[in-house]
């Protein structure tokens, strides 16, 4: 599925801060994404370290007034999103980039149809009749696979499921065609069996439709599941990026380390003490111009806090920021996860 | 076998609805039907379930603080339904609560050291220094820095308020422990912490807990048993290493074949899992899960199957599996 060609949304040295003189977040610190044709990337990390900030400058949609966001670059299919005019950034937005987000209940307008809903995207950025938006929203009512979609296109958000609801919403964001699709943790609120048959819907969609998703979630067996590449997240830094073989088959930074141990998966003794991550996520106003993962890290050495590590290549197509990427995979080649990726 | 320290008997709940502004008929929500538990003491039991199947239900009649509409809810000895309210709230040291969402569960207005400190003071005769005393051992067992003892709920992170919760709900020394989702809302990193102290606490207190999750791995990892809920009704139970090894029941491989692991997926994906769970208020007749269980025949569409012991404490409600162990024999 994945190639080489040029990425359809391509982040580089993204950095956003927020807040006045007082007290200064920075919540994101040079961030480089890419999402190529076709793909699904997954952005993991902990509540907090930045996922969705990344996603909604993306979307131009962070208050102009407390952030400031830099970036070298933020193009999606060639256009600058990062100068574009919030004029042109709406006409983006809906059309050629979709959203989800966790809670589709709160997305939905609660006094209309999820048909009529639909239609006002379609109306709203294509500029057709009513009775063409109307046929459109039954077409991706069927296409989300909404049992008796022309029935469920009157319902109204609270006649629906969880379930439907999320597939509604992933209606609503392909009703445009986008280039790109931002998954914003969209199964985080839902049942695991519900959880899987979303999955299932968006990997079937991607390979149906072509469509390239940037994946927000904080579970790795999801990206294990439904990913192509991950880039993992930690206080605002992207640590470690590759395919998702060879961040699972080699992970080399202490925090993706630490989050794959910590995992209660199966392999490891019922009731054993799982292995845990120290401390808690760092205060973003303050970064201290070291690896952010330092204190919590089982492998720290002194040299870990003299600056930012530089990104390092334990592989083809494998990045990764930490001094030590050797000791973190010695450590972990045995174990059961990592082994079964091999 | 042990005496059970609490046991459940015959539960049935069901709630009103209907009827809002708008008027409409009045119809019984049955949120339990004939739930039988057993926990013994120090035992872990493990509820799981999608949303809706009554595992919340289930943990608040079995907390007494709801009575049940039919069945009895036995604690050491004590039939809770029939205790007046004064016995039931000296009892209720004997048993406590942890819940979901440490920061809505923990009064905003007091400290970490006040939340731990509150239920010293309701149910117990300590004098105030032995209170702080307690709150001091209390907050250094469960891993709380004593300088975070002044600090207001919404100045500690996730991980912290949970530990306060923790640190009240075995303040009072209790030998049950009902803990409703404890760490859904945590992070990974932070979950394998407080999971840690929790199978630490049990051990040290020799305590039994009620754990209920959606998190069929977290599961796997503390219970010693499970019981799987479904619409109400438990349709399987039994030691958690041999449910999780040996699913029996269509609906606990259903469930557990939903959870993503973080493993290569095997060729060609899993198979999915059918339709999503019923109303409660419109249960479908028969065995609640036919609507979607991939073996369901006509017996199943009007016969409610009974829990059935089969191997060794294992059992399960389904005919399907009955008549496979029937022809096995």
């Amino acid at each position: 599925m994945t190639n080489d060609s040029d990425p359809i949304l391509d982040v580089a040295g993204l950095s956003v801060r927020f807040g006045a003189r007082t007290e200064r977040v920075q919540a994101l610190d040079d961030v480089d994404i890419q999402v190529r044709r076709g793909e699904i990337l997954a952005l993991v990390g902990e509540s907090g370290c930045g996922k969705s900030v990344t996603a909604m400058a993306i979307l131009g949609l962070l208050p102009k007034r407390t952030a400031r966001i830099d970036a070298r670059r933020i193009t999606l299919g060639g256009t600058d999103l990062h100068g574009a005019s919030d004029r042109s950034l709406r006409r983006i937005r809906g059309n050629r980039i979709g959203m989800i987000f966790q809670d589709p209940m709160t997305s939905l307008n609660p006094v209309h149809t999820v048909g009529g809903q639909i239609a006002e995207i379609v109306r709203q950025h294509r500029g057709v009749d009513r009775r063409t938006a109307r046929s459109r929203a039954l077409e991706m009512l069927d296409l989300v696979r909404i049992p008796d979609a022309r029935g469920r296109r009157d319902a109204y958000p609270h006649e629906l499921s969880g379930g439907m609801r999320q597939r509604v919403m992933i209606a609503m964001a392909l009703a445009c065609d986008p280039d790109l699709l931002i998954a914003d943790e969209p199964t985080t609120a839902l049942d695991v069996t519900v959880q899987a048959q979303i999955m299932a819907l968006i990997a079937d969609l991607r390979r149906d439709l072509g469509m390239s998703v940037l994946l927000i979630t904080h579970d790795l067996g999801v990206v294990a599941e439904t990913a192509d590449r991950l880039s993992v997240m930690y206080a605002g830094r992207i640590v470690e990026e590759g395919t998702v073989g060879t961040v699972f088959s080699r992970p080399s930074h202490g925090y993706t380390a630490g989050l794959l141990g910590s995992l209660p998966a199966e392999g490891k003794r019922r009731q054993s003490r799982l292995a845990e991550i120290p401390g808690a996520v760092p205060r973003l106003s303050d970064p201290a111009p070291a690896c952010a993962f330092a204190d919590r890290c089982a492998y720290v050495t002194a040299d870990c806090r003299a600056g930012v590590p530089p990104v390092v290549h334990p592989g083809p197509g494998h990045r990764c920021r930490c001094i030590r990427p050797d000791a973190v995979y010695a450590d972990l080649s045995q174990s059961d996860i990592v082994r079964a990726w091999q | 076998m042990t005496e059970p320290l609490i046991s459940a008997l015959g539960i049935d709940q069901s709630f009103p609805v209907g009827a809002g502004f708008l008027g409409g008929p009045r119809r019984r929500l049955h949120a339990l039907r004939g739930v039988d538990v057993t926990v013994a003491p120090g035992e872990t039991l493990g509820l799981v379930g999608e949303s809706g199947c009554g595992k919340s239900t289930l943990a608040r009649v079995l907390l007494g603080l709801e009575p049940p509409t039919a069945g009895s809810v036995i604690f050491d000895g004590t039939d809770l339904a029939r205790l007046p309210a004064v016995s039931l709230r000296r009892l209720r040291r004997r048993f406590q609560v942890v819940f979901q969402d440490p920061a809505a569960s923990l009064n905003p207005r007091m400290t970490a050291a006040e939340c731990i400190a509150e239920p010293l003071i309701n149910l117990t005769d300590l004098s105030t220094a032995e209170i702080d005393a307690r709150v001091l051992a209390l907050a250094a067992s469960v891993g709380l820095g004593s300088h975070l003892l002044d600090r207001f709920p919404h100045e500690l992170s996730g991980g912290q308020c949970q530990r306060v919760g923790l640190a009240r709900a075995i303040a009072p020394e209790p030998d049950l422990i009902v803990a409703d989702e404890p760490v859904s809302a945590l992070d990974v990193s932070i979950q394998a912490q407080i999971l840690n102290l929790m199978l630490e606490i049990k051990a040290r207190m020799g305590l039994a807990m009620v754990f209920i999750s959606h998190d069929l791995s977290v599961v796997a990892h503390v219970a010693d048993r499970v019981a799987v809920m479904y619409l109400g009704r438990i349709v399987e139970s039994g030691p958690a290493e041999e449910v999780f090894a040996r699913p029996r029941h269509p609906y606990t491989r259903m469930l557990i074949g939903s959870v993503p692991h973080p493993r290569p997926p095997p060729e060609g994906g899993r198979p999915l899992p059918k339709g999503e769970l019923p109303s409660p208020l419109n249960p479908p007749p028969g065995c609640a899960f036919h609507s979607r269980c991939p073996l369901a025949d006509n017996r199943c569409l009007r016969e409610v199957p009974q829990l059935l012991p089969e191997v060794a404490r294992h059992r399960t409600a389904c005919h399907r599996v009955a008549e496979d162990a029937t022809e096995g024999a």
